[in-house]
């Protein structure tokens, strides 16, 4: 019972998505090409293929330290923020207290300010407290985001915990850290691997903070990216590439992990939710 | 003594402030630390200029058609691409909810946002470039005959933008759409009204606060453009955003109060936007809030 103008009209949105999906792919499907090419001059596809991009780039920009740094700032982050934001997030599930509402909205504004925004002055406190320029820096400004936000991803895992299981592990006498360690930790290991992973995908990714508060030795790879293009010219476009490849696949095993546990849509619409 | 104590403690744990909220503590004191000291000691910072009196900062902003203007280049980019994409994604929500294979499209749409902002800009430049695939394409297809040019200038980063934005807003949006009750639409089909009335009468008025929120963080995140303004974009001309001109007073110039400054520029304009749209909200929209899930 379509007419055929609803007909058009869905044929033009469908058109619009494939056109949209096509030109995500094919950007991506840039990136990829031309890093194992050869000469990508005038043509649809390179001259011939090479690997040697990926030799040169693991060299030039000293990829093995860079990785280092990446996955050491990464692995404190997503550990630091799942050791404080767990046990805040079991707080705001479980108690009802008068501040409750201003609490929500203290972890939802670093969730909603723009890290550019709120990261020049972060960076310039930390830069006056020595710890800008150094890993810890990295670490701390990244924490900034990551802490409320695995404390917003964690709550409705934890609502959904039956709170008798809590009151029988209290009656046989186990204190909170044991609750803890016994009962809930188990109970919420998908929520805690989707807060992590989601952590993960985020420092890995997070250009400006890291951006802002990083020296020399403590670039992630993200920055080194934005470096290497930003001086253009004196290096191969391929070996750039290479290392964005290497960039890409750095991100996207975490997020094939997650997305195992979390839906798409829940990436970026828990912060929506909260906030409505 | 103990007499004195054990009422109060009921009182406090009746309120619900016993141990397991004190559990809190941690996060709420790092992000008191961490964000909102930073952000107060930055608009302190932003009054003790380097010289001048304690506007001086400002005034030097706002007398320099090179620094104020990029408020205007930013929102230049930010707002046409914010309403575009708000515009692409209800209609595409709208046919995808009914999708069979969502998780398919919702995945591939995700990765722009995972990879950020740099990859996107990357990636663009080849592809956009004079000799990239988009460029043959539309030649081969005789659309144009000349190469365009679609990197160094406004449109590469207003497409990188719609590239990270639109996947954003439409991810919003379709959880949004999808929480609407079916019963609702399939009773007003029942009553004989047709798709776009449906539409225009039940969905719409349901998610239209929801938009206005979505519309703010999209706002917010495309006025805070950075990298790819200064890969994609021509970072000394058209697209000299805000968040571009803080970076160089911080890092060019070592200026850390006159970057505070124009940070602090930054976030009056991101929520006076954002007050504006949650105002007009309120005008308009007189009920229940919420079209979502939550």
């Amino acid at each position: 019972m379509e007419s055929a103008l609803e007909r058009l009209w869905r044929t033009l949105v469908w058109a619009f998505v494939i056109f949209f999906v096509v030109n995500v792919l094919a950007m991506i499907a840039t990136v990829v090409i031309n890093s194992f090419g050869t000469r990508w001059l005038s043509s649809w596809l390179p001259a011939a293929f090479t690997l040697r991009w990926y030799a040169s780039a693991w060299k030039e920009f000293q990829l093995g330290d860079v990785l280092l740094v990446t996955f050491q700032i990464a692995g404190a982050v997503v550990l630091l923020s799942a050791l404080i934001g767990v046990p805040a997030a079991y707080a705001l599930a479980r108690r009802d207290f008068p501040a409750k509402p201003l609490v929500i909205v203290l972890f939802l504004l670093p969730l909603l300010v723009p890290p550019i925004t709120f990261g020049i002055p972060l960076a310039t406190v930390l830069y006056k407290v020595g710890l800008a320029g150094t890993m810890w820096g990295v670490i701390v400004a990244n924490l900034v985001p990551t802490v409320p936000f695995t404390v917003i991803l964690m709550i409705p895992f934890i609502e959904q915990i039956d709170p008798k299981v809590e009151a029988a592990a209290r009656v046989f006498g186990a204190g909170t850290g044991r609750l803890f360690i016994h009962v809930l930790v188990p109970l919420l290991v998908p929520g805690i691997l989707a807060a992590t992973l989601l952590a993960m995908v985020r420092t890995v990714s997070m250009f400006e903070l890291t951006f802002l508060t990083a020296g020399p030795s403590s670039q992630t790879l993200v920055v080194a990216l934005y470096y290497s293009v930003f001086a253009a010219g004196v290096r191969a476009g391929q070996s750039i590439d290479a290392m964005a490849v290497i960039y890409m696949l750095s991100t996207l095993i975490w997020l094939i992990v997650a997305l195992r546990f979390v839906n798409p849509t829940q990436i970026v619409a828990r912060v929506k939710k909260s906030a409505a | 003594m103990s007499a004195d104590r054990r009422p109060r403690r009921r009182t406090l744990a009746d309120r619900g402030i016993d141990g397991v909220t004190l559990l809190l503590l941690p996060a709420a004191l790092f992000v008191v630390l961490l964000f909102v000291y930073p952000f107060v000691y930055g608009l302190l910072l932003s009054f003790a200029p380097k010289e001048g009196g304690w506007l001086g900062n400002y005034s030097k902003f706002f007398s320099d058609p090179y620094m104020y203007g990029t408020i205007w280049l930013t929102l230049r980019l930010a707002l046409p691409v914010t309403l575009l994409n708000i515009a692409l994604s209800v209609p595409v929500a709208m046919q995808v909810r009914h999708m069979k294979r969502q998780r398919l499209l919702t995945t591939i749409l995700v990765l722009p946002i995972t990879l950020g902002t740099v990859l996107v800009a990357e990636g663009l430049l080849n592809y956009l470039g004079p000799q990239g695939w988009l460029n043959r394409t539309l030649i081969l297809i005789g659309l144009i005959d000349h190469p365009i040019r679609l990197v160094h200038n406004y449109w590469g980063v207003f497409i990188s933008l719609v590239i990270t934005g639109f996947p954003f807003t439409f991810l919003l949006t379709l959880s949004m759409i999808s929480g609407i009750d079916p019963a609702l639409e399939q009773a007003a089909a029942t009553l004989g009204a047709r798709a776009r009335s449906r539409f225009r009468h039940i969905v719409l008025p349901l998610i239209v606060p929801g938009l206005a929120v979505t519309f703010c963080l999209a706002f917010v995140d495309a006025f805070s453009v950075f990298p790819s303004a200064v890969m994609l974009g021509a970072p000394a001309g058209e697209t000299r955003v805000i968040s571009f001109a803080a970076a160089q007073a911080a890092f060019e110039q070592y200026d850390y109060s006159y970057a505070s400054a124009i940070a602090m520029i930054m976030a009056v304009v991101q929520f006076g936007f954002v007050g504006l749209v949650l105002t007009a909200r309120g005008l308009f929209y007189k009920g229940p809030v919420g079209g979502g899930k939550g």
